[in-house]
């Protein structure tokens, strides 16, 4: 028999989608699973890792906690959406430049977090990185260069008076 | 993990309420806790499972006379940022910037929190301290009827609530703190956050001339539910915060506790902590 379900519309990366989902699933697995947006990560299932991070109404989420069906009427952007806009190139090039990618696993994650963070605090320091970074584990454990990598974009930022363009398009 | 048969997104607290009558039905909120506990089996979805995030009342703050009223769906990132409830209450500030993740905060509610009983959510020391009321709602005679319940009567057991089947948490009331008031919140982690804390203590009170009124001691995490230690209080009130009523204090409270081990802690060391942590606020708001 067919689990229960209900049809959503969201926004996902811009774009209207609508969907059958079955009501238990999880954002994450229909991201991954149904929609086959892989990018966004499994890890740990619930809600430790921050790896499966994505931004629902401009708020960063684990998608792993979310019931899909909940994401009704809701505006999602993941990893892709954000790979997408050349306004996060600046960010993405930091991690590259700070080594700030080892496995690569956590990646995703700690971009959308920092891609975030960074729209909302242009002028945060050291400290306030880390908390902002906390919910997002990288088992590689290469947590100086990831900080340094956000640490650089906030520099840079004031550097260039960048400001603006530390602002999601979504 | 079984599956719910139904699904129902109410818009308003009447409509959830009435959805509730029918009975056997599972509330998502947040999800932070429902998520990983059906994932884990030890959550049981029921026949209909009700979505109440579409619910505008239940995300408002308020102050009304003497009151301030904070929505169920309030999130704990709301606890942080919004600037009202900052300024009544900074110690709910205080507890939220120690809870979980950025993530979690931007999806854990006030009312999740405190309807998952766990013996150390974050919040309900706090809001024992304070003073905090909880507002339930639920059809009866074919209408909507509201009760308030004090916090501290709300906690049966660990993940056991006073909210019976038919009810829906709406909102947490708290009494406006008056002047000079003082509240701390310290959670005892690891980590700056996202622990699960080893034991958290909240102490609130009018602080004049090193001494504390209408003073509140709550504790988590040392108990089967969230508990006020009342002669630990007794103890206080009125006194000035000298080492030796410190110390009465910080003993009283160590024997009002019965904390047990688990792979957080010793039911020994929890103890040692609640006295410690005791003293450590206590030297604080007695230098404040």
């Amino acid at each position: 028999m067919k689990p229960p379900a209900r049809e959503i519309t969201f926004t996902l990366n811009g774009r209207p989608r609508s969907v059958e989902v079955p009501l238990t699933l999880s954002a994450l697995e229909l991201l991954r699973d149904v929609l086959g947006l892989t990018g966004t990560k499994y890890a740990c299932g619930e809600g430790e890792c921050g790896a499966c991070t994505i931004l629902v109404d401009d708020r960063s989420l684990c998608s792993c906690l979310l019931f899909a069906v909940d994401l009704d009427g809701r505006a999602v952007t993941t990893i892709e959406g954000i790979a997408a806009d050349d306004a996060s190139e600046p960010l993405i090039q930091a991690f590259v430049n700070a080594g700030a990618v080892q496995c690569g696993f956590c990646t995703p994650g700690l971009v959308v977090q920092a891609r975030h963070f960074l729209a909302h605090h242009a002028n945060a320091d050291r400290a306030a990185i880390k908390r902002a970074l906390e919910g997002n584990l990288c088992r590689c454990t290469g947590y100086q260069k990831i900080i340094d990598a956000v640490a650089e974009r906030v520099a840079a930022l004031h550097e260039r008076g960048e400001e603006k363009d530390a602002r999601s398009r979504s | 993990m079984n599956s719910p048969a139904a699904y129902l997104v109410p818009a308003s607290v009447d409509e959830a309420a009435g959805a509730l009558s029918r009975g056997n039905a599972t509330v998502l909120a947040g999800g932070t806790d429902l998520m990983p506990q059906a994932n884990q089996g030890v959550r049981v979805f029921r026949h209909t499972l009700i979505n109440i995030n579409r619910i505008a009342e239940l995300k408002a703050v308020s102050r009304s006379g003497d009151w301030l009223r904070i929505g169920a769906l309030v999130s704990v990132t709301d606890l942080l940022q919004n600037s009202t409830l900052r300024g009544i209450c900074p110690m709910l500030a205080e507890t939220a910037d120690h809870f979980a993740s950025d993530q979690i905060r931007n999806a854990a509610t006030v009312g999740g929190n405190l309807c998952n009983a766990s013996p150390a959510g974050d919040l309900s020391p706090p809001l024992l301290a304070l003073d905090a009321s909880v507002e339930m709602a639920c059809h009866r005679d074919g209408r909507l009827q509201r009760r308030s319940l004090p916090l501290d009567q709300f906690f049966l057991g660990p993940r056991r609530t006073a909210l019976a089947e038919n009810e829906l948490l709406t909102a947490v009331q708290i009494p406006l703190p008056p002047p000079r008031h003082y509240g701390r919140f310290f959670k005892l982690g690891i980590r700056p956050a996202l622990d699960i804390a080893i034991i958290s203590v909240a102490l609130a009170g009018v602080l004049e001339n090193r001494k504390l009124n209408r003073v509140r001691v709550a504790f988590g995490a040392v108990a089967p539910t969230p508990l006020r230690a009342r002669r630990a209080e007794a103890l206080l009130e009125g006194r000035i915060l000298d080492e030796e009523t410190i110390r009465a204090a910080a003993q009283a409270a160590r024997e009002e506790v019965t904390p047990i081990t688990d792979v957080r802690a010793s039911a020994w060391y929890r103890s040692e902590m609640v006295s410690s942590m005791m003293r450590r606020l206590l030297h604080e708001a007695a230098g404040a």
